[in-house]
């Protein structure tokens, strides 16, 4: 891998000097890599993106871009693009001027400008919109423009803190392609903040999951959704049944620990950060991941779990079906419609099974 | 409802009655003195014996009055420019900056506004006289610049306060140091704010007549000093000229105000669209 275009080292922040927002931050970003800051509200993801765009001073650690520390540079010498959520154009320019502006700021003639801003607009597909004012655009058109501003001057790293945050959903889908293909045609570094998990797998390179300002993962999305780190990135990205018990046994050779539910019965799962023998741990299993069949569990396999069908609910391409599992657990299938059996009905016998691979065993949370 | 009983349809009479006269009562002396000033006639009392412009005439004519108007736009002049450049980044900074002590700086900023005029013309002089700024302009242009800088400072600060910082980080994203930003970004957007502040310091510098009292020669008169003196001095009907003159530029002034404000507003109406 070559040298990355962004090194946070230690980097750590606090606005009242007692409360940490961001804890011990060490993150090494890709050049021309997709990167999504995900985490719930409140966890540092705008901060440690202010931080990199110099509007926000670090407390401590150093941040370098293109190996230089630019803990001292104001934002307007760091020559990064920024796109706000509230897209923030210039109201009184128009939309050709604030494309324009980074240009103008640039000291470029005036002729190679416009050439440039009608490229960039052109790119964003608002060609022929130069002359309007931004105030005369939907939202969608907005963002596009605060896109092509942020672009237009080519720098190598573009920030993005919730881009799509105040559009609706199928609008958010679409300029979500848009800022994809963007990134593969431009070859340039995304650093991009959502609270929306669906955004960002489908945009990301890699995604760093943050909680109370920490990371507490940072993976593609294929291995995140997969290989959740802890309890809470499981919980975090995509749905999970949650099953309680303590750490019986563990197989450091292939990576598995056996756990005694609390109902009594006991499973082989994946390690993911449970404690030794003795430990409390939390078992989770992707709904999509359970099988499940009527009747008896012994007809499924040989260690199926018996339950009972609490609830199905039917989604046009899938079903979810709610099993109260012997001991008194419950958790959620899901099966493609194509797949539902239509026996299992509210009240009906039923089995459910799962790979040892596909689940994992994590410490609980906090609270749990 | 309650207009319908007779003692309602008398509660709104009186309302009416005494929002006449409130209205009367402020517009009176305005009323009074603007006839009197095309009196054909040379004392100050109705009915007027006839119609002209003489005293007009005589109020452009003499150098009594006319200098002092001169003087009045100097200072003006001078006041407002020195007024709304110290008033605007005052109230720049105030925004900008987020310090304890915030308040306290805010509070001595607006001070002149609430001090009552002749303890700062008092002071003035006592301040100025040492230095050699008592009868000068520059000691004039000063003293209504102290006076007339917390009128700016609250209406740029009015307008500050509608203002997305986002933009701000944007203009610095896009590359513009602090100064291009203010220039391209921040001044347009409050520039109505600013000429309000600047019109409010003019007026405030028009109609001072206390601190040039105490502190203007007979070189730096202005015009209600000078009608101050009429009075005892030099009394005609010129006066009435002055007065009405004064009048008519201040409501100008306050229209023009006006005017920026609702036009602002519309702006700012957009701008929540965005
Ligand atoms: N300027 C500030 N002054 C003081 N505290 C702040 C400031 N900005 C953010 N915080 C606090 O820091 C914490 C993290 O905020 P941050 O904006 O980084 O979260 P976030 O992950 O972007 O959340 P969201 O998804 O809601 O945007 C929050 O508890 C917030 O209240
Ligand atoms: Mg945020």
């Amino acid at each position: 891998m070559s040298a990355p275009i962004v090194r946070f080292l230690g980097v750590e922040k606090s606005y009242d000097g007692v409360t940490p927002v961001v804890r011990h931050l060490d993150l090494d970003i890709a050049r021309g890599e997709f990167l999504t800051l995900l985490g719930p509200s409140g966890s540092g993801k705008t901060t440690t993106l202010m931080m990199l765009a110099g509007f926000e001073v670090p407390t401590a650690g150093r941040i370098e871009v293109e190996g230089r520390d630019v803990s001292r540079l104001p934002p307007h010498r760091r020559g990064i693009g920024v796109v706000f959520q509230s897209y923030a154009l210039f109201p009184h320019m128009s939309v050709a001027e604030n494309v324009g502006f980074p240009l103008e700021v640039r000291g470029m003639a005036r002729a190679e400008r416009s050439a440039r801003v009608a490229r960039a607009l052109e790119m964003v597909r608002l060609g022929g919109f130069g002359e309007r004012r931004p105030a005369q655009l939907s939202g969608g058109q907005q963002q596009r423009v605060a896109l092509a501003r942020a672009l237009v001057f080519e720098p190598s790293l573009v920030l993005m803190d919730e881009p799509l945050g105040a559009l609706d959903k199928q609008l958010r889908a679409e300029m979500q392609l848009e800022i994809r293909h963007l990134h593969e045609q431009l070859g340039v570094t995304v650093v991009y903040v959502t609270h929306d998990q669906e955004e960002a797998l489908t945009l990301s390179d890699r995604i760093a999951v943050f909680h109370h300002g920490a990371v507490q993962q940072l993976d593609a999305p294929a291995q995140l959704y997969e290989r959740p780190a802890n309890a809470f990135v499981a919980r975090f990205i995509g749905e999970n049944n949650r099953l309680a018990g303590t750490v019986s046994e563990i197989d450091s050779e292939d990576g598995m620990v056996k756990v005694a539910l609390a109902g009594g019965r006991s499973l082989w799962a994946m390690r993911g950060d449970c404690g030794t023998a003795g430990a409390r741990a939390v078992v989770s299993v992707r709904p999509e991941r359970i099988a499940l069949a009527p009747g008896p569990a012994a007809d499924l396999s040989e260690d199926a779990i018996p339950a009972r069908v609490v609830e199905t609910i039917y989604l046009g391409d899938h079903v979810r079906v709610r099993l109260a599992l012997e001991g008194g657990a419950e958790v959620m299938a899901k099966r493609p419609i194509a797949a539902a059996d239509p026996r299992l009905v509210a009240g009906a016998e039923a089995a459910v099974a799962w790979q040892p691979e596909h689940a994992i065993a994590f410490a609980p949370e906090p609270g749990d | 409802m309650s207009a319908r009983t007779p003692a309602g349809r008398l509660g709104r009479a009186a309302l009416w009655a005494v929002t006449l006269a409130v209205l009367l009562f402020l517009v009176a002396p305005i009323a009074a003195i603007v006839p009197l000033s095309f009196s054909a006639g040379s004392f100050l009392h109705y009915p007027l014996p006839g119609l002209s412009l003489r005293w007009y005439r005589e109020f452009f004519e003499s150098a009594f009055w006319f200098d002092s108007v001169i003087n009045s736009l100097i200072i003006g002049a001078g006041a407002t420019a020195l007024a709304t450049t110290l008033g605007t980044l005052a109230a720049l900074g105030l925004w900008l900056a987020r310090f304890p002590g915030r308040g306290l700086v805010l509070a001595v900023l607006i001070a002149p506004m609430v001090v009552p005029s002749v303890v700062v013309a008092v002071g003035l002089l006592f301040a100025y006289a040492p230095v050699g700024l008592a009868n000068t302009y520059a000691g004039m242009i000063l003293a209504h610049t102290a006076l007339a800088s917390p009128f700016v400072v609250v209406t740029v600060s009015a307008t500050l306060a509608g203002f997305d910082r986002t933009l701000l980080r944007a203009a610095a994203a896009s590359g513009a140091g602090p100064a291009r930003a203010f220039r391209r970004i921040v001044l347009p957007l409050i520039a109505p704010g600013v000429t309000a502040g600047a019109l409010f310091a003019f007026a405030i510098s028009l109609d001072e007549v206390v601190v040039a009292l105490f502190l203007a020669g007979p070189g730096q008169r202005t015009l209600p000093r000078q009608m101050f003196a009429g009075l005892n001095e030099h009394l005609s009907l010129a006066i009435a000229a002055a007065a009405t003159l004064l009048i008519a530029l201040s409501i100008l002034l306050m229209a023009t105000v006006w005017w920026l404000r609702s036009r602002s507003d519309r702006l700012a109406g957009a701008a929540d669209r965005v």
